[in-house]
């Protein structure tokens, strides 16, 4: 259990458009031994290429496509991938079939992320794999296949209201390697990467990524956000350089107010992390939240270095349905997806857990008798 | 001492011209059309409705000429709500006004008028006249075929010539015509050797037709286009290794100059470096003429954020606009500094790029201690939001009551949603720039938008103006106020 530490990346004025408020983060240092992987480049950009070249890691951000696999087809990236420098291809793609649209981007060869839904798909499996002990309550389909395939509600960012146009007239500040994206003043997700280049390679795909359900109805339904503006008191000022102190007063006044409370529910949370993946001193791994009802939730996944800081972070804000689902998983895993002893554990008895998996939408992770049984229970104890 | 109503009523019309002078119901950066558009429409209908005069009067100032020809068709289109003497003077503001328009215009706004039925007396006067003073008619029956036949229909007017009729209306009836431009045009049809004395232009659809590759019409057109198509087409020629279309730099005006040295890609504007600042100054110093290093210690404020790329119809109009500023505000000073938002210094290499940290840079610029401080910029001040707004604030409120230095803003984009270029302080004047060229008279303008002259002398200086336009004078297009 560990917190996320933005250390390194400070905070910057927001950019407000209708109700869209994007927080640029910015790195005094860029990260330049991880950067996004040059094949997912492909020829569009140069940048990875210029200068003398020095050995680098690369990452793949999840979901992204590219010409990777040996045959040249596409593919994308299932999870976040390091890989070490001059690797040829990830290990962990997805082929994909394309649509007509889809097929005409890629043979311009550009980089794009994937169909929604099959990111988020992705995303949720990653996290929790399904039964690990095959206790027979469970179907057979949830052990041989775990929680996939898995729909989950979210929207393209392009459904945002007001998202894209926030995107386009955005003004990306030198060294930025980040964004907070807020809407109606919540915060819907972070984005860091470990080099500017690669943010401006990546801004764009902001509108492509996806956003919880709670995000897209705050966006539709709430009127524009305000700018906080910058006040100055007059009293005191009596030179210039007063007045530059006022300044700079003005601008660290933000910062703080920023990162302790317009962002305090996903900095100030302690997550559970997982280790996916080393490789020299970068670590990839997943965090999820305490899935505590009716608080801000995030989950993600982040690239730290051997110091603990970022290089790269995507989260994704729970909606209120999918934090009680992920309640309910994690409390199954906390039991080795022991249905008596979890039931125990949340203080009910065995049939309403049942009951409650299918009404989350579980419903075909267990077997059809067992499921018909505990329906059976509950209507003789109502009576 | 003035009423409240004078008040709003020199407010109602400085926001008019500020939003005549910037906005060409184009795509801005931070708004599309339709809102452009929209937002136009209410200030002209509420300009017209509320103060008709003045309204007419803005025709005098130095507006763009999309709006001049929005002036020009409303004040005809209600024709019979004005006065006989209303009439007779917005007669003498719009003819003069017509003289100054490109012809392409003129024949638009002959279009819309008659899209509009509006077919009065005084519009059929106003048409005759315009297109009898047209220097060339046959030249005119070339270029603007269609426009002048409807234009002529339109207005029941009798050709000049009875061959320019036949031209006009039925072209290819003739088996010769005793004019050369007009025999010249019927030729090319046949005959790819008489297109290249066309208009550009005209004989444009000629070789398209004839299928002349594009780099060999290009080479051979070249001497008869004008300087602005040699200035717009020149690289694409250079590209397709057409030589011979190269505009004069020297002659240009500055603003489409700086529009042109931002087309430039970075390597081309470094190994060009001194023909391209020669010219700019040598433009930036015929603006200033006579008041060349009369301004005293000047520092200037430029935007060259993101913000600043403009939108696809004005691709980098306000950074143009900007670095216009900087070289003609480098001419009129004794002592000048230019700084930009983003900090970088050499000016010639300019992009828009980052945000907007006005607030800063404006602290920077009053550290030199000017006379003068000149902010360009769109106004939307961003790293953090309203700071410029305060610093300006406290520093005429607590630092500078005694205004020893004056500040203005000038704004080269018109903002939809506020029907007005956005300002950066109450305390600050500011004014909607379209070319570098109006900045003095603008930054004599924006006197009137700080509110500390009203109506009485905004009416007498537009009086002026209207007196001075329609004396002739101002075909010489001299920019300058005529006070100073």
């Amino acid at each position: 259990m560990a917190t996320l530490d933005l250390t390194g990346l400070d905070t910057r004025p927001s950019q407000v458009w209708g109700g869209v408020r994007l927080v640029p983060l910015v790195r005094e240092e860029p990260v330049d031994d991880l950067r996004l992987g040059s094949l997912s480049y492909g020829d569009a950009m140069g940048v990875v290429q210029t200068g003398p070249r020095r050995a680098y890691f690369s990452y793949i951000p999840h979901g992204f496509v590219a010409t990777w696999s040996k045959d040249g087809t596409p593919a994308a990236a299932y999870g976040t991938q390091l890989l070490a420098d001059g690797d040829p291809a990830p290990a962990d793609t997805m082929s994909l079939r394309f649509h007509r649209g889809t097929a005409r981007r890629e043979a311009r060869n550009r980089l794009r992320f994937l169909p929604v839904h099959l990111a988020l798909e992705g995303y949720l499996t990653l996290h929790f794999g399904g039964p690990t002990i095959a206790w027979e309550e469970w179907s057979q389909r949830a052990v041989r296949q775990g929680l996939a395939p898995r729909v989950e509600e979210a929207y393209v960012g392009a459904e945002v209201r007001g998202l894209a146009d926030a995107l386009r007239v955005f003004e990306i500040h030198p060294g930025q390697c980040g964004v907070l994206v807020h809407l109606a003043d919540a915060l819907a997700a972070a984005f860091v990467v470990p080099h500017p280049e690669d943010y401006r390679a990546l801004h764009p795909t902001l509108v492509q990524d996806l956003y919880g359900e709670l995000i897209h109805h705050y966006a539709t339904l709430m009127s524009p956000v305000p700018d906080f503006k910058a006040r100055i008191p007059d009293a005191g000022i009596s030179s210039l350089a007063g007045l530059r102190t006022a300044v700079a007063e003005q601008e660290d006044a933000w910062k703080r107010f920023h990162d302790t409370t317009m962002a305090g529910g996903l900095l100030e949370q302690a997550y559970t992390w997982r280790t996916v993946h080393r490789m020299g001193r970068f670590t990839l791994s997943r965090f999820l939240p305490p899935f505590r009802p009716k608080r801000e939730n995030h989950i993600g996944e982040a690239i730290t270095d051997d110091s603990g800081r970022i290089a790269y972070l995507k989260t994704f804000r729970l909606s209120e349905s999918q934090v009680r689902r992920g309640h309910l998983l994690s409390r199954l895993a906390d039991h080795d997806w022991h249905l008596g002893d979890t039931a125990a554990g949340l203080g009910i008895d065995e049939a309403q857990l049942g009951l409650r998996l299918r009404s989350a939408g579980f419903g075909h992770l267990l077997r059809q008798d067992i499921l018909d049984a505990y329906r059976k229970q509950e209507r003789i104890r109502q009576g | 001492m003035e009423s409240y109503g004078d008040l709003v009523a020199a407010d109602d019309v400085l926001l008019f011209v500020n939003a005549a002078i910037t906005s060409t119901g184009q795509r801005e950066f931070h708004g599309d059309v339709d809102e452009q558009r929209l937002s136009l429409d209410f200030l002209h209908a509420y300009m017209l409705g509320n103060y008709r005069d003045l309204y007419a009067g803005v025709l005098a100032l130095d507006i763009n000429d999309h709006n001049a020809a929005l002036i020009i068709r409303r004040l005809l289109e209600t024709a019979k709500e004005a006065t006989a003497e209303q009439r007779r003077s917005e007669g003498r503001l719009i003819a003069s006004r017509l003289a100054t328009l490109p012809p392409q215009r003129v024949y638009g706004l002959f279009d819309a008028l008659r899209r509009a039925g509006v077919n009065n007396r005084r519009t059929r006067a106003i048409m005759r006249d315009w297109l009898s003073a047209r220097p060339d008619p046959a030249f005119d029956a070339v270029k603007y075929r269609g426009g002048l036949k409807r234009a002529l229909r339109h207005a029941h007017l009798a050709p000049a010539t009875e061959e320019l009729g036949t031209f006009v209306f039925a072209p290819l009836s003739r088996p010769h015509y005793a004019t050369p431009l007009l025999e010249t045009w019927r030729r090319a049809h046949y005959e790819q050797a008489a297109l290249y004395e066309l208009p550009y232009t005209a004989a444009e659809g000629f070789a398209a037709r004839h299928g002349i590759p594009r780099e060999v019409f290009l080479k051979r057109i070249a001497p008869r286009m004008t300087r602005l198509e040699t200035l717009r087409l020149q690289e694409s020629a250079r590209r397709r290794g057409a030589a011979g279309v190269e505009t004069d730099l020297s002659t240009m005006p500055l603003t489409r100059l700086a529009a042109y040295v931002l087309s430039l890609p970075a390597e081309d504007c470094l190994r060009r470096r001194a023909e391209l600042t020669h010219a700019l100054e040598s433009a930036a110093g015929r603006v200033a003429g006579t008041h060349r290093g009369s301004w005293g210690k000047v520092t200037a404020v430029l935007d060259d954020s993101f913000s600043a790329s403009g939108s696809g119809h004005k691709r980098r109009r306000p950074l143009a606009v900007a670095l216009a500023c900087h070289y003609l505000l480098a001419a009129l000073a004794g002592d000048y500094t230019g700084l930009w938002t983003s900090g970088r210094s050499d000016a010639l290499l300019a992009s828009p790029y980052g945000p907007t940290p006005l607030g800063r840079r404006i602290l920077d610029a009053l550290d030199t201690a000017p006379s003068r401080l000149v902010i360009v910029s769109d106004g939307w001040d961003n790293a953090p939001p309203g700071l410029a707004g305060e610093v300006l604030r406290v520093w005429r409120t607590r630092l500078d009551p005694g205004r020893r230095t004056s500040v203005v803003h000038l704004n080269p984009v018109y903002d939809a949603a506020g029907f007005d270029v956005r300002r950066l302080s109450a305390t600050v004047p500011t004014a909607g720039i379209r070319d570098a060229e109006d900045l003095p008279a603008l930054v004599e303008l924006a006197q009137f938008a700080e509110g500390r002259t009203g109506l009485a002398e905004l009416t007498a200086y537009m009086d002026s103006r209207a007196a001075h336009m329609t004396s002739g004078r101002h075909r010489e297009r001299t920019r300058w106020p005529h006070w100073t």
